[in-house]
């Protein structure tokens, strides 16, 4: 499979009343075509930065600097606005995380899907409004004709995130981003939702990149996953093995804290890590799961952290898995 | 079986809803006749959909919404009929959203210590040894004493809304989705906090979310709401190995695990929730569940009681 998003090196830099905030520290990734890649992480982590930063939608006091950045064979980093609008929504598309407000209330349903095509594509209103009602159709909405016509207010919170998918659907893109597309709904139309998305990238033969904190909508949905902390992707491999064999103990730690019906036992506390995420603000030292790491060493503290290589499965740890040691057995 | 602390008895809230500025109002049921007990020493789980009156129920509990039909009962008395002040020494709540729920410009001692001072308890010289002894519990440290909430963590916000609920010694708390906006390491956190808890001082919950793996983590007895009614209670074990009502087998297969290699469950239940404001007749579920029969769509089932003490509310039983 080739690749369609390469991202070597990507920081992306905030400046704060403090200094300077340090959202996202050097990543590399790629996706590849007809592919899911899941970026999980914890609030703050950097994975919206992440993704605002590839679809050039990052605030505009953001400093973003990428060694490469290539999208489909273009380099999106030397694109101008105006280039990068003609690729956005149409090439690669977002679902947002708030079907509430990324929908805009003063259009109706059908406006803003037509919209959406006529400003990519040579084509007429009505095959506009044709081709939106195919999808409204494919995104699970019944009597799509009528609405077209309706406004988003009028649509309940699954509906509008289906009318969010469709919107995206609309110019046929290779990839889709979706920053938390389920986060805002209850666990019922989540399903749903989910469901719907898969099955349409399998339809559609799409990329997607899913951002979110859940592990469990990663563990169903991914291919690969990449998992961030403190802006860094700290491990990264085939979702099955990365479930069956954490390596870096920052996702070793995730794990254990989410309790499982059926299996975790309930008269046992849950796992859980100790101690609160660094601030990005300033230079950064050493590891950054350091201070919350149960086999922290001197040497974590100091110098940078390389990335251990498997077949297809890394992490960012000094190291392996078998030569860790808690901290304190060690003293 | 230990006694009842809180029970309701058929407990109603209606709403009137505005249609338009010259429309009629029409009446919405929030809470449409719900009985539950609340046994000493338990953890209720309260589980729905957002919109399905699981909120609103735990409002009236608080004595914070009248309700408009039914009774609650505390320890075998009408709350209607006591005053507010006895009510919430015995009743407390965390809410979900610990950046809205504390005072921005109020220390985090001042906080912790209102209850005391509103309900005049003790010698105000104890308050705060009472507060410290109530941060060093929660786990926080005795230097966010003199914090503001801007300067805590959401973890750290959440462990202060717990503090400032158990300094009344409450018989009952109300935890309305405590982890829901919370990160998974923090969420673990506030679990074991709550579980700890719960062991120490012999505290009674009822912890209303709508995440069954938490509830199944907490809970010993789950009800499970939908469209102001509670169609199944039972214990946990048979709420989530054996659930009976079409509903819970939904939610329950909701459930996204993390388990690779399962896939996304196709759950059947239609794209269209009922509205509260013109509920469907027969079974308010009907219209998503896919084992509906004719009789659904005409009467409303009964409840019926089920072996393990608990209930169901369903046609496919009776």
């Amino acid at each position: 499979m080739s690749a369609i998003l390469e991202v070597r090196d990507l920081h992306v830099r905030l400046p704060v009343a403090a200094g300077e905030l340090h959202a996202v520290r050097g990543i590399d990734f790629t996706v590849r075509r007809g592919e899911t890649l899941c970026i999980v992480g914890e609030s703050g982590c950097g994975k919206s930065m992440t993704s605002l930063a590839v679809m050039g939608l990052l605030p505009r006091r953001a400093k973003r600097q990428v060694a490469s950045l290539r999208f489909d064979g273009i380099d999106l980093s030397s694109l101008s606005e105006r280039q990068m609008s003609d690729i956005r929504g149409n090439r690669m598309a977002m679902i947002f995380q708030e079907p509430m407000t990324s929908l805009n209330p003063a259009y109706t349903i059908g406006n803003q899907l037509a919209e959406a095509l006529t400003r990519h594509r040579p084509v007429s209103g009505r095959e506009a409004e044709q081709r939106a009602v195919f999808l409204l159709e494919k995104v699970g909405i019944t009597s799509a004709g009528d609405r077209l016509r309706q406004y988003p207010h009028q649509l309940s919170g699954g509906l509008r995130q289906r009318v969010m998918i469709a919107l995206a659907l609309m110019c046929d893109p290779a990839l889709i981003i979706a920053d938390e597309p389920t986060t805002a709904l209850d666990v019922t139309i989540q399903a749903q939702i989910l469901h719907l998305l898969v099955s349409l990238q399998r339809e559609f033969n799409m990329a997607l990149v899913l951002i979110t904190h859940d592990l469990g909508v990663v563990a169903r949905v991914a291919n690969r996953v990449a998992v961030m902390y403190a802006g860094e992707i700290v491990e990264v491999g085939t979702t099955a093995e990365l479930f069956a064999r954490p390596m870096h103990p920052y996702t070793e730690g995730l794990l254990r804290c989410i309790p499982i019906p059926g299996r975790t036992r309930r008269d046992e506390p849950l796992g859980s890590i100790a101690g609160l995420v660094p601030s990005l603000i300033g230079q950064q030292h050493g590891c950054g799961f350091a201070n919350r790491c149960e086999y922290v060493q001197d040497a974590c503290r100091e110098g940078s952290v390389l990335l251990g290589m498997e077949a297809g499965h890394a992490y960012r740890c000094l190291f392996t898995p078998e030569a860790r040691r808690p901290a304190e057995v060690r003293s | 079986m230990s006694a009842s602390v809180l029970e309701t008895r058929d407990v109603r809230c209606t709403f009137s809803v505005r249609q338009g500025l010259f429309k009629p109002k029409r009446p919405l049921h929030a809470v449409n006749g719900v009985s539950l007990t609340l046994r000493k020493g338990e953890v209720l789980g309260l589980v729905g959909e957002s919109g399905c009156g699981k909120s609103t129920l735990a409002r009236m509990l608080l004595g914070l919404q009248a309700p408009t039909g039914g009774e609650i009962l505390f320890e075998g008395q009408s709350i209607g009929r006591l005053d507010r002040a006895s009510i919430t020494r015995k009743i407390q709540t965390v809410f979900q959203d610990p950046y809205s729920s504390l005072n921005p410009r109020k220390s985090i001692s001042s906080i912790v210590s209102l209850p005391l001072r509103v309900h005049k308890i003790g010698n105000p010289a104890d308050w705060q040894n009472q507060v410290e002894r109530m941060l060093d519990m929660v786990g926080l440290p005795r230097r966010v004493y003199h914090s503001y909430p801007n300067q805590l963590s959401g973890g750290q916000r959440q462990r202060v809304a717990i503090a400032r609920a158990l300094i009344m010694r409450p018989e009952v708390i109300i935890c309305d989705e405590p982890t829901s906006s919370l990160d998974v390491s923090v969420q673990a956190q506030i679990l074991n906090l709550l579980r700890e808890l719960r062991q120490e001082l012999g505290l009674t919950y009822l912890l209303i979310s709508h995440n069954l793996a938490v509830i199944d983590y907490l809970a010993s007895r789950i009800a499970v709401m939908h469209l102001g009614r509670i169609v199944e209670e039972g214990t946990t074990d048979t709420i989530m190995r054996q659930p009976s009502h079409p509903y819970t087998k939904a939610l329950l297969a909701s459930v996204l695990t993390p388990e690779p290699g399962l896939g996304v469950p196709a759950t059947d239940l239609g794209t269209s929730f009922p509205s509260p404001l013109a509920p469907p007749p027969g079974c308010t579920f009907h219209p998503r569940c896919p084992a509906a029969m004719q009789v659904c769509k005409e009467a409303a089932p009964k409840p019926r009681a089920q072996a393990d003490g608990g209930m169901v509310e369903c046609h496919l039983y009776t």
